[in-house]
Order: C-alpha cells, then sequence, then structure tokens
C-alpha cells in the first residue's frame, strides 16, 4: 500500500453510524428534556439539567476508566502494543471534555439551586481536582521523544491519575456534602424520579454514550494519523526534497536528455501526502505540538 | 535495596551539603513566601492566625517542587543520570534514596516554615506530638511522589513547566490532611487531627509503593 492511498479523514464508517444514531438521539433527548418531560414543582426549569449533568460526569468517569484499563493493558507486557497507549490517550482526552462539561452544567445548576457558581464541596472540589490531574497527564503525553518511554511514562501516570476517581464518585457517601446524593442506582431502593422525567434521564445517558463512542473514534483516528506522521514523516519529507530536486534538475535541461541527477526511482512509492500541503505545513505542525 | 537507598540518599546529600543550595537559596525563597502571603493578608494578624497552617503546608509545597527539581538536575549534566542507570543500583533502592535525601531536606525547611509562621504570623504550636508525627507522614508523602513526578518529567526538555502541572495537584490530599490536622491541634477545626493522619499514610504509602515499582522503568526511560 502507497502512503498516499491511505485515507487522510478521521471518519469512517463506524464512525458514520455512530455520529448518525447521535444525531438522532440527540433530537430525541432535545424534543424530551425541552419540551415533553415536565419543569420540577421545587427546582422548576433548572431541573433539565439532569439531562446532561449526570450523564457527562458518567462518561467522565468512563474515559477516564478506558484511559486506566488501557495503560494497565500497555504496562503489561504480553499485551504491550502502541494502540493500548492510543486507546488510553483519546479516551483520557473525550473523559476531559465531558468533565468540563459536568463542571460546567453543574455549576449552571448550582447558580440557580445554592446561589453560587462554586462551592467548596468534596464532590465538586474531588471533581476539579480530577480535570487539572487529567490535564496533567495530557500535557505529559505532548512532551515528544521516543514513542515506547513516552507511553509508559504516561500509562504510570493515568494509573496515579485514576486514583482520584473512585474517591471522587464516593464522596457524597464519605462525606457530608451538598451535592445531593445518587438519584437512579440507589442500593435496595427506587430512583427518586419516575415518569418522563427517569425515561428521559435515561436516554441521556444513552445519547451520551454514542456521542462518546463517535468522539472517542474520531479522536483515535486522529492518534493514529499523528502516529504514522511521526513514523513516515521522514520518508516523505526525503521523497518530496528528492522529487523537488529532480524537477529542478530537468526545468535546466536542455531539450533532449535527461542527465545523472539524484535516484527518483529509489524513492518510495510515495505521491502527494495525504496530510497538510507540504513538507513545510507538517513540520510546523510537529513544531507546535 | 535499603543499602543501595543509603548510598544514593548519601550521594544527594553531600552534593547539597557542598553546594549549600538548599540553605542559601531554598530557605530563604521559603521565608520570603511566607512575606508574600503576610502582604497578601493585609498584614492582618487575625486571618494569618487562623489561614497560618495552610499557608504554611503552600510553603511547604513550594519548596517541595523546588527540591525536586533540584534532585533531579543535579544528575541531567555530565551522563549522571546515565552512570546511574549503569551503577547496576536496585531502581526501588535508587527511589528509596532520592526520597529520602528530598525529605530530610524538607524537613530542616519545615522547621525553618514553622518557625516563620509562629514568629510572622502568630500562629500556636499546640499538640507537638500531633504536629511531629503529621509533618512526618506529610514529608514522607511529598517525598515520595515528587520523586515520582521527578523522574518522569526528568529527561523532558519542558520539565520546569510540567512538573508544578503533574505534581501539585496530586499533593492536594497532602495539603488538606496536614492542614487540618494542624487546625485541629490548635483548635480551629473540630473533631481530632489524628484522624487526618490516615489519609496522609495512606498516600504516603501508596506512592512509596508505586515507586519502588515503578522506578526502574521510568528511570530508563527518563
Amino acid at each position: 500500500m502507497t502512503l498516499s492511498s491511505r485515507r487522510s479523514s478521521t471518519s469512517s464508517r463506524a464512525t458514520r453510524i455512530v455520529g448518525g444514531f447521535t444525531l438522532l438521539g440527540v433530537v430525541a433527548l432535545l424534543v424530551l428534556g425541552l419540551v415533553v418531560s415536565p419543569p420540577d414543582p421545587i427546582q422548576g426549569e433548572t431541573v433539565r439539567l439532569i439531562y446532561v449533568h449526570p450523564a457527562s460526569a458518567t462518561m467522565c468517569y468512563v474515559g477516564f476508566g478506558i484511559c486506566a484499563l488501557a495503560s494497565i493493558a500497555y504496562l503489561w507486557p504480553r499485551t504491550r502494543n502502541m494502540r493500548w497507549d492510543r486507546l488510553a490517550g483519546a479516551s483520557a482526552e473525550v473523559g476531559v471534555a465531558f468533565c468540563v462539561a459536568c463542571l460546567v452544567s453543574g455549576s449552571i445548576w448550582g447558580r440557580y439551586s445554592w446561589g453560587v457558581w462554586w462551592t467548596w464541596d468534596a464532590r465538586l472540589t474531588l471533581t476539579a481536582l480530577l480535570l487539572v490531574v487529567f490535564l496533567g497527564y495530557l500535557a505529559l503525553r505532548r512532551t515528544g521523544g521516543d514513542p515506547a518511554g513516552r507511553a509508559k511514562r504516561a500509562a504510570i501516570t493515568a494509573l496515579c491519575c485514576f486514583i482520584v476517581v473512585p474517591i471522587d464518585h464516593e464522596a457524597t457517601n464519605w462525606w457530608v456534602t451538598l451535592h445531593q446524593k445518587d438519584t437512579l442506582f440507589r442500593i435496595g431502593k427506587a430512583p427518586l424520579i419516575q415518569g418522563w422525567q427517569l425515561g428521559t434521564m435515561l436516554l441521556s445517558f444513552v445519547v451520551f454514550a454514542l456521542l462518546f463512542t463517535w468522539m472517542l473514534l474520531h479522536r483515535l483516528s486522529v492518534e493514529h494519523m499523528e502516529a504514522r506522521l511521526e513514523d513516515e514523516g521522514y520518508v516523505w519529507a526525503v521523497a518530496e526534497r528528492r522529487a523537488e530536486g529532480s524537477a529542478g534538475d530537468e526545468a535546466v535541461l536542455p531539450a533532449g536528455g535527461p542527465r545523472p541527477g539524484p535516484v527518483v526511482t529509489a524513492v518510495p512509492a510515495a505521491g502527494p501526502p495525504p496530510l497538510g500541503t507540504g513538507t513545510m505545513s507538517r513540520t510546523r505542525r510537529e513544531e507546535g505540538r | 535495596m535499603w543499602r543501595d537507598a543509603l548510598l544514593v540518599a548519601g550521594k544527594d546529600l553531600r552534593v547539597e551539603a557542598r553546594s549549600r543550595v538548599t540553605t542559601n537559596q531554598v530557605a530563604p525563597y521559603a521565608l520570603v513566601v511566607l512575606l508574600l502571603f503576610g502582604f497578601a493578608f493585609n498584614q492582618d494578624r487575625y486571618v494569618l492566625t487562623h489561614v497560618g497552617p495552610g499557608l504554611f503546608w503552600i510553603a511547604v509545597l513550594l519548596c517541595a517542587l523546588l527540591a525536586v527539581q533540584r534532585s533531579f538536575s543535579l544528575e541531567s549534566a555530565d551522563g549522571a543520570r546515565d552512570g546511574l542507570r549503569l551503577s547496576g543500583l536496585d531502581g526501588g533502592g535508587i527511589f528509596l534514596g532520592k526520597a529520602m535525601a528530598i525529605a530530610a531536606q524538607l524537613a530542616v525547611l519545615e522547621v525553618i516554615l514553622a518557625l516563620g509562621v509562629v514568629v510572622l504570623f502568630g500562629t500556636r504550636m499546640a499538640d507537638p506530638l500531633l504536629l511531629v508525627v503529621t509533618c512526618a507522614l506529610a514529608t514522607a508523602g511529598l517525598a515520595a511522589a515528587g520523586t515520582v513526578y521527578g523522574v518522569m518529567a526528568a529527561g523532558l526538555r519542558v520539565r520546569e513547566t510540567l512538573l508544578p502541572l503533574l505534581l501539585l495537584p496530586v499533593l492536594a490530599p497532602v495539603l488538606l490532611g496536614a492542614t487540618q490536622a494542624w487546625l485541629a491541634a490548635i483548635g480551629l477545626a473540630t473533631g481530632s487531627g489524628w484522624r487526618w493522619l490516615t489519609l496522609l499514610a495512606a498516600f504516603a504509602a501508596i506512592y512509596l509503593t508505586l515507586g519502588v515499582l515503578a522506578f526502574g522503568t521510568l528511570l530508563e526511560e527518563a
């Protein structure tokens, strides 16, 4: 397979299928969440944030959980493969996005329910801590250097960062907090909400799971492309320089005969690179990372 | 492993004793931080007395950051890290040795900072036994976590900016537990201060175990 024949988009059949279902789900969630489900007698319209906030928090935990499991798989000598490292990076990044969504939606809800944007409650503080430790993890992933060494460092860091997740999840049970306890999954007890509210909230988990999967698939493709760029960028650059040298030589040649020049035939079958517009653009992108 | 640890700790402490960076630079920096806290809180004695324990531990955290950076920058020149890798010393031993050296420096800095908060902020030093045990456990946790993250960032070009981002959030439980224990000791927090020691001990145990297990691998990749 030549380099040019590989796809340069992060889209695939899987992302298109998952994306289609996600779009349908989002539309259904908007209709159910904003129109069909009734406002709460006490909380009023702000209760609609329950269709965003718990699902975001769950997907944030799922993202960091996948990151930790993939890191263990990378560190385990029998399963060591760079694909696990890429999965860990991609899932952590998507998890961070959902963690931000969780904090923002919670903050908006807190402003209307508690009267403040932020309070130093155990659950809130630990979630903020979770965000910054995983931002540190993502920063560590972007440090460059030998991919295997970087992957090992990142995997150990991911396991250190993941320690915060169970503590954050159990914060409302271990400490007296302002944040309410679990609404749906209460051991031996019925959920605290019923009817359309319960149905819409359950749908929000499904839709956010689809959205998470869609984002993860795209992010994984980007990770694979970046890895390819690191592996093959040098070959592309050499091929382009040789091709340019060859074209320049031909431009000054008198009509009729080639002259000895760079051995173009020795270059791998590399057409126009699928990423970027040329070697310079790739080089700049690498420097900016 | 313990023999290797003592060798490495002795090496790091000898370098510090000869270069006097901790005493000539980090200790004065710690006092500058305390003075700046005083300016920031408008020299309000009441506020400073009440937030003194928290400010003390923030100053310790900032000093720990410098101590960790210093501990690994020592070995970045002249291929010293390669020498350490090739020395045949046990990875866990190197970790414990470096952590012990950092802990010893932090202990000295904590004494200086404690004198600073007592004199400058008027913070009381009640229940000395609780304070000493708190300092011992917190220092063990700071040194262990600092050494783990220090070696992760050691070989990177961006280590100076990356290390605070990685390390400071991770050290938040130490800041919380140690501050609450001290506040309880001087009667400014409800409940017994001793229960916070569980958090500090668990933190130190987790990072000491992690460091002993993973340091060799991390040093290979640094």
